[in-house]
């Protein structure tokens, strides 16, 4: 194997001409009559109310938020853990600060009251 | 004899013989042996997705105490054939409004999340796509890829059920990576490679279950959410918002999520196997024939049990309240899962070349499970307690 990221990139083609091809079949084969009330939006059967790109909580974007600095600092973690039998009891305990530091921004987060759902 | 003990390598080199021996230079006769392995592997996969609906619908059934499926061919085994014929002759609806570019791309990078996962998948020894040196990163990586097609159908689709099953989405699977990636570090740490192979690899003598039973429950609570599954399945809750993200979607688009999903939690039990259960190692019964494709049916058969063992966990428990969902993650999943890292590091460090890793490993993870469950013991006990008391003072003041 001389190159792992080339089969993977063959991998990408592939995975994506697999569904297209089936989309495309689909579309072929299927009857093709639109009308305004087949096309138009769902919403229980009535008129769709108002705009239908609605305005969200802003509850989901701190929760992304959260997400985000935890899984940037995860990525510092994995060579810590693969190079971890090979390095002395003193890296150890540094990685261990790090994730407490990590858990210390966790416990502030909930402190101010981030984690609760309003 | 020699072809049988590594098969996928001996058609290798005699395709790549014959190819360059035509005059075809070494890269494109390595690409082209490469799409024609992909092509095979990718329909290995996707024949294997329509007996997965097939198993489904049956498990189902029986969990509900029904028969299912039973009509056409034996057992009903031809009935996700029909329903495939069914899906395609479809008509094929785009609402009005929608986004139609992200729209048509949702379903395809959903059904190409999956498959991408298949490509380091160690089936057996000599019979994996390809060995990352960054293996579990790229596992994370390409599940991602699916959450963004759930929110780009969500957000394409024009409709207001849509939209929030995407924005459940976000909180809920993109929370939910984080204690998968902590269970990934642990796995990640007792093996000492993030590559699939190598990780099977040193799972040689005991496997990495036993080092680590906490981790393991955590990546299987994680991997449900992850994969959107009851009773993690907020984002397309089928009581609250209709079907969630795929709301809008009609025929083989519909198709290639449900496809989607259903082989993403087959490829994630396989996941459990290896991570977790030694891959196609089975009590010394993979040596019974010399040959790797004898192993990668124990693996194969290991990812249908954990297949299972999923489905199974969706029938049984109902669905989670969103901020019990989130609450569930934040102040109790991401904790432990970190704590319990840092026990391993420790642990595995102390007694590394030592005959006590195994036990030592072992009961740290039972000691962590017992302490967890008796702080949530009396956690719970105070709050019932305040609670009460509450409820106490108030009866006492309408009494006054």
């Amino acid at each position: 194997m001389q190159n792992p990221w080339m089969y993977v990139g063959l991998f990408v083609l592939v995975g994506l001409l697999i569904p297209v091809a089936a989309i495309a079949i689909g579309a072929i084969l299927g009857p093709k009559k639109p009308n305004a009330i087949k096309q138009s939006t769902y919403e229980c059967g009535i008129e769709t109310v108002g705009d239908n790109w609605v305005q969200f909580k802003a509850q989901y974007y701190i929760f992304a938020l959260v997400f985000l600095v935890f899984d940037v600092e995860t990525v510092f973690l994995f060579p810590w853990a693969v190079s971890l039998n090979k390095l002395p009891l003193f890296a150890v305990f540094e990685g261990i600060i790090f994730i407490l530091i990590l858990l210390a921004g966790l416990v502030y987060a909930w402190k101010k009251g981030m984690l609760e759902w309003v | 004899m020699e072809f049988w003990k590594d098969p996928i390598n001996t058609i290798f080199a005699s395709m790549m013989e014959s190819f360059t021996s035509g005059g075809m230079s070494d890269v494109l006769a390595r690409v082209l042996i490469y799409l024609i392995g992909i092509l095979l592997f990718v329909t290995f996969a996707m024949v294997l997705d329509i007996f997965l609906v097939w198993i489904e619908r049956k498990v189902v059934a029986r969990f509900q105490d029904r028969l299912g499926p039973n009509r056409i061919g034996p057992f009903g085994i031809f009935q996700p054939f029909a329903d495939i014929v069914k899906l395609l002759i479809k008509e094929d609806i785009t609402p009005v409004g929608a986004d139609v570019v992200m729209f048509n791309l949702a379903p395809i990078f959903s059904m190409m999340s999956v498959l991408l996962l298949w490509a380091i998948m160690p089936f057996a020894p000599n019979m994996f796509g390809v060995d990352l040196n960054v293996g579990m990163l790229y596992l994370v990586a390409a599940g991602s890829i699916g959450t963004l097609s759930v929110i780009m159908a969500g957000w394409a689709s024009n409709n207001k059920y849509a939209l929030l099953g995407a924005f459940r989405t976000v909180a809920q699977m993109v929370s939910y990576e984080i204690p998968m990636v902590a269970a990934l570090l642990v796995v990640t740490l007792l093996a000492g490679t993030m590559g699939a192979v190598g990780i099977v690899g040193a799972q040689e003598g005991v496997s990495f279950f036993w080092l680590s039973p906490l981790a393991f429950l955590i990546f299987l609570i994680s991997a449900i959410a992850e994969l959107g599954r009851s009773p993690f399945d907020l984002n397309e809750a089928e009581s609250e918002i209709v079907a969630g993200f795929h709301t809008e979607y009609t025929g083989m688009k519909f198709g290639l999520f449900y496809a989607g999903e259903l082989l993403h939690s087959f490829t994630f039990g396989g996941f459990i196997a290896l991570l977790f259960f030694g891959g196609h190692r089975l009590f010394g019964l993979e040596n019974l024939f010399p040959t790797p494709i004898w192993g990668a049916l124990i693996f194969i058969g290991k990812a249908i049990f954990f297949y299972w063992v999923i489905m199974w966990i969706k029938y049984t428990v109902p669905r989670i309240r969103v901020d019990h969902m989130l609450a569930f993650n934040w102040k109790f999943l991401t904790p432990l899962a970190f704590i319990l890292l840092m026990v391993t590091a420790l642990v595995g460090r102390l007694f590394l070349e030592s005959a006590w890793l195994v036990p030592a490993l072992f009961i740290s993870n039972i000691l962590l499970a017992w302490l967890t469950v008796e702080y949530l013991k009396s956690h719970a006990r105070k709050e019932r307690e305040k609670e009460e008391a509450s409820k106490q003072s108030a009866t006492l003041a309408e009494q006054h």
